[in-house]
């Protein structure tokens, strides 16, 4: 719809729509966070939720306890190998649509921990990850701005066609393996259908200047 | 994922115990899995649980509401700190000592700093120890009151309280950023010193943030010290008496409420507390209550503390220069150095063999051993003391698990 | 902390116990004293009622797999006919084993801290030293700690099972020679030793 249209009649009090941009804007504004912490980055998130870096001026005012209410989990901390079957778990339990916020470098891959045989490696080898926030913690300002940074990709959806997300997908399933505890690690160490290892291909080397025409490095 | 547990089958008896040694442990009856009575409910509260402070797993088994049997359940956060302290410089371990008890990460940078002074033999110039004193006051100060407002808001005072004791904890962490950059990870002390000075101006905010926070202690307080629902939930639930408190290590805040008088920054007298004049609160009670409001008072000495000490900072090098932090290689040889952190006693081992890396790191816990006891405090009650119980003791996951 | 005199007392109330003072080499002073597993039930109640170390703060595990020790010593030999003093190398080998260290404090005394050692006899099938759960209530959790990360059961714990890792886990983290499982995942651009560890774990995992 035209824009300029929509300001005229927006002026006259009437205000025109899609079905798609009024869903994406519910969605969008009213996401509940799972309580959820693990660790140190917890404290951050819940400095962001204090009065001083209001997390509820967004949305985000009622932080559920329970997953089967929540719709986004803020994965604040180092994922264990003992606490990713929970995780897994949890991810399950919620209803669609949901999303994954990894907080911290713990949650992206391990952090600085990633030596430790009982950290997993980043909790989007198990789960898929909408928005990653790196810091070690990152300040409350950075979880604010992945909150804004999901709340555009939750706007930016198309609700019918390829693209469409996944809770209206049914071809997609919405529940992830959970893993079991092993001898000496967790069965399956990752899950493959939402993560793969990156290939190891050497890096070609950039082409030399001038030598087909390409601008000079 | 497993459940199953041992269970206590018969009481622990010892040689014949003279007055004043903690009664044997009770014996808590065959109950799990099958075998479980009917009427007994067998729960697992956590590890995704609103108010058990991170990720702890309690495997309680209820009569009704009351707690019969509790086993606590850890490692969701074990992060193999010890081990990859173990490949690491000492230098580089100052970093990882931050994220143990990630409230206070300070305190944790100078346990560490202690003890490998203590391994090495290194001297901390003057004015680098009233800094240590500062930072770690201040530490102690928004530890106490996060406590305060996590504590309340277990037990149900939904948000408001926790709101005041971080509007405090956000001026704390101000003064940190503009002293070592970071908010919570200060990675601020180092062996034989401090990293940065203070920078111009630091003082005087520090003294302004000091001279305000009387008034929020008292406004708290007039909140909450007369308040029938706090006093009913708190006054006698989870007593600790104080031949457990010894038997068991307890340290820190909830020892000195059940009447222990150990403070460790006046029995060790490390650093250079024993200039300072300051009381140590004791409570009588042992209960939730008197561990709740012991840490008010303690809030008020460590603001005795701060006055003092920044009045008396001299100045000078903040950095004992015959130290290189990088290549720091110890005679081979232990120490272990302790200090009293907001949690209770915090005490790093390390065992060197003359290499850059120490060949032993160990972190002493104080948040692990005061849980010892937690299953002692909890019997008989309902469910919803365990969780003012739990709350009385501050735990840190990080720590216990590390 | 002077240990000879607490030495002699304790061998003279528990008889048979084989005690040992290891000193600490460095600038700390923090020297131990090492106990047989035997009398170390025995000698703890000591400690604990009459030399009133009532506050065991610490219980931890130390791995010391098996190492060699080379020394120089002079001894005599004839060289050329003449009686010299020479400097030969000797080598010594120290069987491993595993320790477990109790830090021990007196509140009373104010004194502390006093490191007490037990060691077992080696580090596969005898691992074996007696729980001090009895004497000193602290020791509960981190004797279960250490039976987790380093595999020393604990005779008379009322309640030996592991504490960090999960239950059916089988390997012991902490000691010296534990190889951790390969999960890492190699970035593109590894070079020199990640490189070739990341060809070795490509080749395991049959993707490259």
């Amino acid at each position: 719809m035209d824009e300029n249209l929509k300001a005229e009649l927006s002026k006259q009090g009437i205000f025109a729509t899609t079905l798609q941009e009024l869903y994406n804007w519910g969605r969008k504004s009213s996401l509940w966070p799972l309580n959820f912490g693990l660790a140190c980055c917890a404290i951050e998130m819940i400095a962001t939720t204090m009065a001083r870096y209001d997390l509820a001026r967004f949305g985000a005012e009622v932080f559920r306890p329970s997953p089967r209410q929540a719709d986004l989990m803020i994965v604040a901390g180092t994922v264990t190998k003992k606490m990713a079957p929970q995780v897994v778990r949890l991810y399950n339990q919620m209803p669609e649509p949901k999303y994954v916020i990894s907080m911290g470098a713990c949650a992206i891959s391990g952090g600085p921990f990633k030596q430790g045989y009982n950290v997993l490696k980043g909790i989007d080898r198990f789960i898929p990850v909408d928005i990653y926030i790196p810091g070690c913690p990152p300040r409350p300002e950075a979880l604010i701005d992945a909150f804004i940074a999901l709340q555009k990709k939750i706007d930016a959806q198309v609700l019918t066609g390829e693209a469409r997300p996944r809770h209206l997908n049914e071809a997609i399933p919405g529940e992830y393996v959970v893993p079991d505890f092993g001898a000496h690690d967790i069965e399956p160490t990752h899950n493959p259908g939402v993560w793969q290892p990156p290939s190891l291909v050497q890096i070609t080397p950039a082409p030399q200047a001038g030598t087909d025409g390409t601008r000079t490095p | 994922m497993s459940t199953t547990y041992a269970p206590v089958s018969e009481p622990i008896t010892g040689s014949a115990p003279v007055t004043g040694r903690p009664a044997p442990r009770p014996a808590t009856p065959v109950l799990s899995g099958p075998d479980l009575p009917e009427q007994y409910l067998e729960l697992s509260m956590g590890p995704q649980h609103p108010s058990t402070h991170g990720v702890f797993r309690m495997n309680v088994v209820l009569d009704g509401e009351q707690v019969v049997k509790l086993k606590p359940v850890f490692g969701y956060l074990h992060r193999n700190h010890e081990k990859i302290a173990e490949s690491e410089s000492y230098l580089g371990n100052m970093p990882y000592t931050d994220r143990l008890d990630y409230i206070c990460s300070i305190t944790n940078n100078w346990a560490y700093a202690l003890a490998v002074e203590k391994l090495g033999s290194i001297e901390v110039p003057e004015r680098a120890e009233y800094i240590r004193v500062i930072t770690g006051e201040l530490t102690r100060l928004q530890n106490h009151a996060c406590l305060l407002g996590f504590l309340l808001q277990d037990m149900g005072a939904s948000g408001t309280p926790l709101m005041y004791a971080f509007r405090e904890r956000e001026k704390v962490l101000d003064l940190f950023e503009s002293l070592t950059g970071a908010r919570m990870m200060c990675n601020y002390l180092r062996f034989g010193g401090c990293r940065v000075d203070l920078p111009p101006g630091w003082l005087n905010r520090a003294k302004a943030f000091l001279a305000d926070f009387p008034r929020f202690l008292d406004e708290f307080e007039r909140l909450l010290v007369g308040n029938e629902i706090l006093m009913e939930r708190t006054q006698g639930v989870g007593v600790l008496s104080r031949e457990l408190a010894i038997s068991a290590a307890i340290s820190g805040p909830m020892a000195r409420a059940s009447g222990l008088n150990y403070d460790i920054r006046k029995a060790d007298g490390y650093s250079i507390y024993n200039r300072f004049s300051f009381r140590v609160p004791l409570g009588s009670h042992g209960d939730v209550y008197d561990r709740y409001m012991i840490r008010f008072l303690e809030m008020r000495e460590s603001v005795k503390i701060l006055d003092q000490a920044m009045r008396d900072i001299p100045d000078g090098p903040i950095q004992n220069p015959a130290v290189k932090a990088r290549l720091f290689r110890p005679k081979p040889g232990e120490a272990y150095g302790r200090i009293e952190s907001p949690k209770g006693e915090l005490g790093f081992y390390l065992i060197s063999d003359g290499s850059g890396i120490p060949y032993r790191y160990r972190v002493r816990p104080p948040s692990l051993i005061n849980l010892t006891v937690l299953e002692d405090l909890c019997l008989g009650h309902n469910v919803a003391d365990v969780i003012a119980v739990l709350g009385s003791v501050d735990i840190v996951m990080g720590e216990v698990d590390r | 902390m002077e240990l000879e005199p607490l030495k002699l007392e304790i061998e003279a109330a528990v008889p048979g116990c084989r005690l040992e003072i290891i000193p600490n080499l460095g600038p700390s002073a923090q020297h131990s004293l090492l106990v047989d597993p035997e009398h170390g039930l025995a000698v703890a109640f000591y400690l604990r009622d009459a030399a009133e170390f009532d506050f065991c703060t610490n219980v931890t595990g130390v791995d010391w797999p098996p190492r060699e020790l080379t020394e120089k010593i002079k001894i005599k030999q004839i060289v050329e006919g003449v009686e010299k003093d020479v400097d030969q190398i000797r080598k010594v080998q120290i069987p491993g084993y595993l320790e477990a260290v109790y830090h021990l404090y007196s509140i009373e005394r104010r004194l502390g801290p006093l490191p007490l050692r037990m060691r077992t006899a080696d580090r596969d099938s005898c691992t074996h030293l007696p729980s001090l759960t009895t004497v000193w209530r602290s020791a509960e959790f981190q004797e279960r700690e250490v039976y987790d990360l380093y595999g020393i059961y604990f005779d008379g714990h009322p309640d030996l099972r592991r504490l960090l890792m999960w239950d059916s886990f089988v390997d012991y983290p902490m000691r010296r020679d534990y190889v951790e499982p390969d999960d890492y995942e190699y970035e593109p651009t590894a070079h020199d030793q990640v490189l070739a560890r990341a060809k070795e774990h490509a080749s395991k995992a049959g993707a490259l």
